[in-house]
């Protein structure tokens, strides 16, 4: 019994819980191995950056909805900035981490937990952003459409939103790498998005899974911010055209 | 709700514990500050001062921003391994660029004309920088540091998971603290956070010379809180900023 077992230790190649069968490099730790990387970029990494993409869109394009509601009322109604500005930087400013942490009693260990958080981070950047966009709208602009006979919802809508269109996708901009990097806790809740990798490469210190889960979400990050700003050019052609940039 | 019954019932138990992480957690976000701050602020204002390295100092914060700071605490994991090292690396990777990008517009843009007219009170450049520009650019570059200030003591919370103690020790550690434990931590940590802006916010407004002060309030310019300088940033029209 004994000699069979250690004759098959012997004859077997190093086996690694999860690792598989490992080669030096991931014996060894090393910095980063990209054999391992690549052979687990379709069990591991790829689930982890879809699952990051859909946490961060769903979160944008509530965040987005509730802010420009709340803007364009703060816009008519102007008693209402004040209240929802500090209410919205009192959310910003809490440690993502406490946030997730003090939302699981109330929603459990679940997406709507990541969800509420992650979209409690976009509010005061988007609000904020779409409210100075409207706010600095020229008062030529509004003249000209009163001119020509629209009505206040005419102009709102024609006029003083497209103009703070610019405004609004900076806000989205920022809003958006907020979340793909507060994505990453959410991993604590729920196992999703690529805070799940750096999670598991805690266990054992796996160098290679850290630095490639934390590489994918910079890189994330990085290209989200340029294809929102080549997504502004492409819808203010008129931005284009001022000259002024 | 029990949950967070417990949490305070935690909090009168363990006092001790927690005000340890608290003075831990405050001095290595204040460690982190203050090597940031050493880096940056020269940098950034002497860029200003001479209107020069605009794509630089206004990039940085862009590029800062998006770095997502579990990422970059998990690069170092890789790179570095567990330790201080790491954590104040990390740490001050992430502080820099709000301290950077608000040094340089707070100088950068203050009015040609004022520093004209001290040029022409036969100020010498040494001077314009330390009697006129530094002074106007002090609420901007306040708004910088809190930024930073605030963001690093968020981030220290996520620092424990590559050893740097802290609040956040309490919080990734469920099996030895309970959810009694972690909440109480979260709840602390939320409050510290809140705290620290609202005592930058104070200095803020106690450094802003008296003059601007008034300004300030007259002009409709939105108001310095909440630090972002992401929405300042990337929210007003900057030149140049793409």
């Amino acid at each position: 019994m004994i000699a069979s077992l250690s004759h098959s230790l012997i004859t077997a190649q190093t086996v690694i819980p999860k690792f598989g069968h490992a080669d030096d490099c991931v014996r060894q730790n090393r910095t980063f191995c990209w054999g391992w990387f690549s052979d687990h970029w379709d069990d591991v990494f790829q689930p982890a950056l879809l699952d990051h993409i859909k946490l961060t869109l769903i979160a944008v394009v509530v965040g987005f909805a509730i802010s420009i509601a709340c803007a364009i009322f703060a816009y008519e109604r102007g008693w209402f900035e004040r209240p929802f500005s500090v209410f919205a930087g009192v959310l910003y400013t809490i440690p993502s981490l406490a946030l997730f942490q003090l939302l699981v009693p109330v929603t459990g260990l679940t997406e709507l937990t990541v969800e509420v958080a992650l979209v409690s981070y976009t509010l005061l950047i988007l609000f904020r952003n779409t409210l100075t966009g409207l706010r600095e709208v020229p008062e030529d602009a509004r003249d000209a459409a009163r001119g020509m006979g629209l009505t206040a919802r005419q102009m709102l809508w024609r006029v003083e939103v497209p103009l703070a269109v610019p405004a609004i996708i900076a806000g989205v901009r920022v809003a958006t790498v907020t979340v793909i990097s507060l994505a990453t806790v959410a991993a604590f809740v729920v196992d999703e998005g690529l805070g799940a990798p750096i999670f598991a490469a805690l266990q054992s210190s796996f160098n290679t899974e850290f630095i490639a889960a934390g590489a994918l979400a910079v890189l994330l990050a990085l290209l989200a911010d340029a294809l929102l700003v080549g997504f502004q050019r492409l819808v203010t052609p008129w931005a284009r055209a001022g000259g002024t940039r | 709700m029990k949950d967070f019954v417990n949490a305070f019932k935690f909090m009168g138990d363990n006092l001790d514990l927690l005000v340890n992480k608290t003075v831990e957690h405050l001095e290595l976000s204040g460690a982190a500050i203050a090597v940031a701050l050493v880096i940056a602020l020269p940098i950034g204002l002497w860029l200003g001062h001479l209107h020069r390295g605009s794509f630089v100092a206004i990039n940085a914060a862009n590029v800062g921003r998006a770095l997502p700071s579990l990422a970059i605490i998990a690069i170092g994991l890789g790179i570095l391994g567990i330790g201080f090292v790491n954590v104040m690396v990390a740490l001050v990777v992430l502080a820099v660029p709000p301290i950077l990008t608000n040094a340089y517009l707070g100088v950068d843009q203050v009015d040609r004309d004022t520093v004209s007219a001290a040029e022409g009170m036969g100020m010498r450049p040494w001077q314009v920088f330390t009697r006129v520009e530094l002074p106007i650019s002090l609420p901007l570059v306040f708004t910088g540091i809190r930024t930073s200030a605030v963001y690093v003591v968020a981030t220290a919370t996520l620092a424990a998971i590559a050893g740097g103690g802290g609040l956040g020790d309490i919080i990734v550690n469920q099996a030895s603290y309970k959810l009694a434990g972690v909440i109480a931590a979260a709840i602390w940590v939320a409050v510290l956070a809140l705290l620290v802006d609202a005592a930058f916010g104070l200095l803020q407004r106690a450094v802003t010379p008296r003059g601007l002060r008034r300004a300030a309030e007259v002009s409709d310019a939105p108001p310095p809180d909440e630090g972002a300088a992401a929405p300042l940033v990337a929210g007003r029209p900057v030149p140049g900023i793409e």
